[in-house]
């Protein structure tokens, strides 16, 4: 399968500071790609690219073999990426329900096609008992669950996902890495997530590229690159595996 | 701060509102003048206040300057009225426009330009004033010295000229207000309604859900500018004479609001019953201080910052949220949104 997804040599400066450095790297369609690094690297800098918050300074990004690079936000969604903010941004004054709605009506204008399919979205993310709460009164882990199912209700081919797993238990932990392993296997869907619990990056990634003060420091299947001797020095330390 | 949009209605609400309707299809048979005229105020806030409401209640952007529609509206209308002969209907095509016209360049600066929040309020008021300011100077239509429809006794009513009796008003601002409600109905449910309540929730979070925000905005201002304008035709038949410090003041903007706030903004219910509460009460108190004798040209201002200042701190979502809860009209604490879910699955008659 071709790439969905081709970084070549992105850059972003903020004042200065290169938060992203020359970054290149491929996600194949239908992968699991996880980038990891430890805080500050670069990651969430990296998504924000891809998904149209800004343009990069330097390098392309070509999705479906379309550039998107420089793309508005809503205009990124539009061609197929749907994104999940680090720091959750649920339609507080919304039923969990409605928030999931929204993007529903994106590629179903029809109400009640929209609704069954935002239900749908509500069950495969266990959120089906919650549609009538209020999306404030969720806990943190709900709210997690919250923007994955709104972000997967627009319909997208490729799924990036920013720390969903922070602030879950493990059994949680667990039962996200099930839902996404699902969605993954059975739509096809492409997810490229940025994650610090490993336990969820071991179990889902076919592939993982570490990144450290912006740029690429390794990139491979996860089994080498938890080995990997730069990669234990700046992020896993002790986490690491013997 | 959940049930903040609450505008679901149980079943039994219809009854409720059909005897409400009833009650304001007899209204002019059992009212006198006086009343008739206090009605007919109401209708026009829960009219104006519903216009404004698609802004600032379902889409999030506050407009301090919805005075400058309503006369846009109203020179507009008056003005093909007087010089050509047009009636208002056909006026109100040219009012409209004008309206909407304006309400785009105001929403086109400030959207493009990503002015938002309150430098996007001071931008309404801003256009209110320059156009309170120019119409100050525009001797076509009298300037400062004010614009006047020909005034005379009519025996009859002439709803296509919309020359006649204050009863022919009445109806006419209940079928607008009526109509006003309808479409706020329709739209809050819609797919429009939907990017609306999430551009007013979080604008970031609803263009990475692919929303075109600038285009929704858009939308929500100049199908409030043009509902706003249908208002200024009232206006100017209903009232026969304008003048630019009064049409386009700034407490004209002010007045149009309170009635959504204090009802509960982004509710359909909120600006009826803000629009009755307030013309109401203010009209009521100042019997009661002419019954004694006093005369206190403030008073009606004062009795509008109370109010407000009661609200906000006792009922900050408005006074309808609780209302309803509490006269069970609303689903309470299951419905949260300002869109009725499709009641056939769950068995409720979660309409509105
Ligand atoms: N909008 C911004 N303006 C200025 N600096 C920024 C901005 N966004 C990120 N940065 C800086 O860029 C660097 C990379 O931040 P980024 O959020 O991409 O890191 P991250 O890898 O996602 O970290 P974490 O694991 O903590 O989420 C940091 O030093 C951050 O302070
Ligand atoms: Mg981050």
């Amino acid at each position: 399968m071709g790439a969905i997804l081709a970084i070549d040599g992105v850059n972003k400066r903020f004042h200065g500071l290169r938060a992203v450095q020359d970054v290149s790297f491929e996600v194949a369609e239908g992968a699991i790609f996880a980038v990891i690094g430890p805080n500050g690297a670069g990651k969430t800098t990296l998504f924000n690219m891809i998904a149209g918050v800004f343009a990069p300074d330097a390098g392309s990004i070509v999705f479906a073999g379309e550039r998107i690079d420089g793309l508005a936000p809503d205009a990124v969604c539009r061609r197929g990426i749907g994104r999940t903010f680090q720091i959750v941004r649920p339609f507080a004054g919304l039923s969990v329900e409605d928030n999931v709605m929204v993007g529903a009506l994106l590629r179903r204008p029809d109400r009640a096609a929209a609704r069954a399919h935002a239900r749908d979205i509500l069950a495969r993310l266990d959120l089906a008992d919650k549609r009538d709460v209020a999306a404030a009164a969720l806990t943190l882990p709900d709210r997690k669950r919250l923007e994955v199912a709104r972000a997967l209700a627009t319909g997208p081919r490729l799924l990036l996902l920013d720390e969903v797993m922070a602030g879950l238990r493990p059994t949680e932990t667990d039962r996200m890495v099930a839902i996404l392993t699902e969605l993954n296997r059975t739509t096809g869907l492409t997810i490229l997530l940025i994650e610090h619990v490993m336990r969820a990056v071991m179990a889902l990634a076919h592939t993982v590229l570490v990144l450290h003060h912006g740029a690429r420091i390794a990139e491979g299947v996860p089994d080498t690159v938890v080995r990997d001797k730069a990669v234990i020095e700046s992020y896993l330390g002790s986490e690491a595996p013997a | 701060m959940s049930g903040v949009f609450t505008g679901a209605v149980r079943p039994g609400a219809w009854v409720f509102l059909f005897i409400f309707l009833a009650a304001l299809l007899v209204a002019p048979f059992l009212a006198n003048d006086y009343v008739l005229t206090i009605l007919i105020l109401i209708l026009y806030f829960a009219y104006v206040g519903q216009a404004w409401n698609i802004m600032m209640g379902f889409a999030g952007q506050l407009s301090l300057g919805h005075a400058i529609y309503v006369g846009l509206g109203a020179y507009t209308t008056a003005a093909l009225y007087v010089h050509y002969g047009v009636g208002p209907w056909i006026g109100l095509i040219a009012g409209m426009a004008i309206a909407v016209a304006c309400g785009a360049l105001i929403g086109f600066l400030a959207f493009r330009f990503g002015v938002s929040g309150v430098y996007f309020a001071i931008l309404t008021i801003a256009f209110a004033e320059f156009a309170r300011i120019g119409f100050d100077h525009f001797g076509w239509v009298g300037a400062s010295g004010g614009y006047f429809l020909p005034v005379a006794q009519y025996s009859h009513n002439d709803v296509w000229n919309l020359r006649g009796k204050p009863i022919m008003f009445y109806y006419l601002m209940l079928a607008l207000s009526m109509a006003a409600f309808a479409i706020c109905a329709l739209l809050l449910r819609s797919r429009m309604g939907y990017f609306w309540q999430a551009i007013r929730e979080d604008e970031e979070a609803a263009r990475s859900l692919g929303i075109d925000t600038f285009r929704y905005k858009m939308y929500a201002v100049t199908i409030s500018a043009g509902m706003t304008s249908v208002a200024g035709m009232f206006f100017a038949f209903y009232y026969n004479n304008l003048f630019p410090e009064q049409v386009f003041h700034i407490s004209r903007s002010i007045e149009l609001i309170l009635g959504p706030i204090i009802g509960g903004i982004g509710t359909l219910f909120g600006p009826i019953v803000g629009a009755v509460l307030l013309t109401g009460l203010a009209e009521g108190l100042r019997e009661i201080m002419d019954y004694f004798g006093y005369d206190a040209p403030g008073a009606k201002q004062v009795f509008y910052g109370v109010c407000l200042l009661v609200v906000v701190l006792l009922v900050p979502n408005g006074v309808w949220p609780p209302l309803a809860r509490a006269l069970r009209l609303t689903g309470g604490e299951r419905r949260k949104t300002g869109e009725g879910h499709a009641g056939r699955e769950t068995g409720e008659g979660r309409d509105r």
